[in-house]
């Protein structure tokens, strides 16, 4: 993994000095809210519903076990115990205190973090792929492209005041994991006709008020030039993408408005010269990240005891089943521990847990954890002699529910319950819909299904790429519950249809009840999941089921 | 023709402590919703507003929600954003409905 150097620390230390005098301004009211407001945005600090929240960044999702047992830390010693995974791959802390904040950023800079950019009109958190370095399918791993992109983008004067936020997103594998096309830019790792490596640009995506999926601006790549062709593309955007409107103000809109064809003119046009500019350090820069990146030293050993627990311990196996995934070593899996235990919320994590999770990394895992968009934690490189040890571990700290891509396994924004801008609430929906299905002890037959949450139009949860996506609204001062189905964050991406009229809050779960109840009976078997389902019926039979007839004639 | 006036409160969140507060009939902040000056003439709120702008040493983000008064003839929220706002977050039991 990558670690700071020396200009790395120097850079956040002074950044942190600088914000700490401006807190200490601010209280003492030599600084207006309306002057600070943007410099505590600038290093992660909203004003929420009930309090302060703190977005700290989790480069590409991936942390070592030091750095999660200090956020431990600081969820025991600045908040209330927890921490809330986002779908950025980032942390969220919901009740510092002001003057405490200063104090949690040097703790963060201890263990090389910080929550520089992961708010404002910037280029943010560059997102990846939560298997990336272990995936069986990668072709290549993507986190020294996305180390390459943090530092090029991080405090980079001409894109500090953007017309609006900008997300990247990096994969190095066939299955998008890392949902590309919903992102202002995003990029697969692919291969050239000769072998050489390089990146398809997908452009333009995004979910939010207007949802859209990312377009092919460049099929190929060389990966030398990725940064002046980023570069170009950030020059483009901020030249062309309006100011006049906030709702019109990403890439998205930028590419909608002016065809694909002219920004990709555009673009080629400022990377002619933006090439030229570079110079070469940044492949320099490239090579040394990359050796940081190197795999971690596998280990061989006999696999008797994995066998032998998968044949002894029935929800040893139902874990195996549903929460490993293929590791680019046979002998090795990817273990993703579930933050949704049935009832409780997506995403959090205790500061008990953290450090167990910590532990296990530490002791089993190569020192790597991830933090996945589905707000779920990863250990992506165990040897499977080590999995009944984990497994038991897993279970004495309330982390070893096997869910993972199944209904519960919901990703839900914090909406109305921590959220200024939600309009209703996403966590109790989540909850109960959660509970509901481990008491129905449906959710394995159910099998693949994504469920996602918003608690407003801005789409934290990305309820458009839902299969079936759920968005809460205030519907004449009552929260209301609008219904999406077909949605897909892969590779084959696709928006969610809107099913019809809204359903109230003491309707929706009922509703995603009927929904999947439906879903069972139109399936033609076990194996035919309900996107493919769906895909092959349309929305026709789901709408019937959602909306039986006697309730649309009370309508 | 004009939006008919809603009645108010005054609400912030403490500069500090993030902690949400509100107005009260003593130009003071109180924890309680049901503390809150009932701000029943738009004159009267947009002037409270004003003042509150002021104590910008003490607050941050000030502004008018939306209020009915109760049975009991105390405020109470006019809309589910401002009732949760002074219970808490309905996942745990954090936030004001904790301090009670």
């Amino acid at each position: 993994m990558y670690s700071y150097s020396q200009f790395d620390k120097d850079f956040i230390a002074e950044r942190n000095k600088q914000f700490r005098a401006q807190v200490e301004r601010r209280i003492d009211g030599s600084l207006t809210e309306g002057e600070f407001k943007p410099l505590r945005l600038m290093n992660g600090l909203y004003l929420q519903l009930h309090a302060y929240m703190l977005r700290v960044a989790i480069p590409y999702g991936t942390l070592r076990s030091a750095q999660m047992r200090q956020l431990a830390m600081i969820a025991e010693t600045f908040d209330k115990g927890y921490g809330h995974f986002t779908t950025r791959q980032n942390i969220q802390f919901n009740w510092p205190k002001l003057r405490d904040v200063p104090d949690i950023l040097d703790a963060l800079a201890e263990v090389e973090m910080h929550a520089i950019q992961t708010s404002g009109n910037c280029v943010r958190n560059v997102t990846s792929d939560h298997f990336a370095g272990a995936a069986a399918d990668e072709i290549e791993d993507p986190r020294p492209t996305a180390e390459l992109l943090r530092q090029w983008s991080t405090d980079h004067p001409e894109f500090a005041f953007l017309g609006r936020k900008f997300k990247i997103a990096v994969v190095g594998s066939e299955t998008d994991r890392a949902v590309t096309k919903a992102h202002d830019i995003g990029l697969r790792m692919v291969r050239g006709a000769h072998g050489e490596a390089g990146y398809e640009v997908i452009v333009g995506g995004g979910l939010g008020r207007t949802p859209m999926v990312g377009k092919v601006i460049r099929d190929f790549l060389p990966a030398e030039d990725l940064l002046p062709y980023v570069e170009s593309i950030l020059q483009v955007y901020n030249r062309l993408g309006r100011r006049d409107n906030k709702y019109k103000a990403r890439i998205k809109i930028t590419v909608h408005e002016n065809g694909l064809d002219v920004i990709r003119d555009e673009v080629e046009k400022a990377f002619v010269l933006q090439r030229q500019a570079f110079g070469g350090y940044d492949q320099e820069l490239f090579a040394s990240i990359k050796e940081a990146f190197a795999p971690p030293a596998f280990i061989d050993a006999p696999l008797d005891a994995f066998y032998a627990a998968q044949n002894a311990d029935a929800s040893f196996r139902s874990f195996v089943d549903t929460n490993l995934a293929e590791h680019k070593n046979p002998d090795y899996a990817i273990v993703t521990i579930s933050t949704k235990a049935h009832g409780k919320t997506p995403g959090d994590a205790t500061a008990d847990q953290m450090r167990v999770m910590a532990e296990l990394a530490e002791t089993y895992g190569h020192d790597e954890l991830r933090i996945s968009h589905e707000q779920n934690v990863i250990l992506p490189h165990v040897h499977k002699s080590h999995l009944p040890d984990i497994y038991a571990r897993l279970r004495e700290a309330g982390l070893a529910t096997a869910n993972i891509g199944l209904i519960s396994d919901i990703i839900a924004c914090p909406g109305m319950d921590y959220c200024a801008l939600a309009t209703a609430r996403s966590i109790p929906v989540a909850q109960q819909i959660a509970t509901r299905f481990d008491e129905l002890k449906l959710e394995h037959d159910i099998g693949a299904l994504k469920i996602k949450i918003s608690g407003c139009i801005n789409a934290c949860g990305h309820h458009h790429v839902g299969h079936i996506g759920i968005l809460g609204l205030d519907r004449a001062g009552v929260e209301n519950y609008q219904i999406t189905l077909g949605g897909d964050h892969t590779e084959t991406a696709a928006i969610g249809e809107r099913a019809g009229p809204g359903f109230a809050y003491d309707e929706i779960v009922p509703a995603i009840e009927r929904l999947v109840y439906g879903y069972l009976d139109l399936r033609n078997d076990a194996e035919e999941t309900f996107l493919e389902t769906y895909r092959r019926l349309g929305a026709a039979p789901f709408k019937a089921v959602l909306y039986p007839a006697e309730q649309i004639a009370a309508e | 023709m004009a939006k008919k006036f809603t009645p108010k409160v005054l609400t912030a969140n403490h500069l500090l402590t993030g902690d949400v507060i509100y107005w009260d009939e003593n130009g003071d902040w109180a924890d309680a919703f049901e503390d809150a000056l009932y701000l029943d003439t738009e004159k009267l709120a947009n002037h409270v507003l004003t003042l509150a702008e002021k104590q910008q040493e003490v607050i941050v983000g000030p502004y008018l929600a939306d209020a009915a008064l109760g049975p009991d003839d105390k405020p109470m929220p006019a809309h589910f954003r401002e009732t949760f706002r002074m219970t808490g977050p309905s996942n745990y039991h954090h936030g004001k409905q904790a301090e009670a």
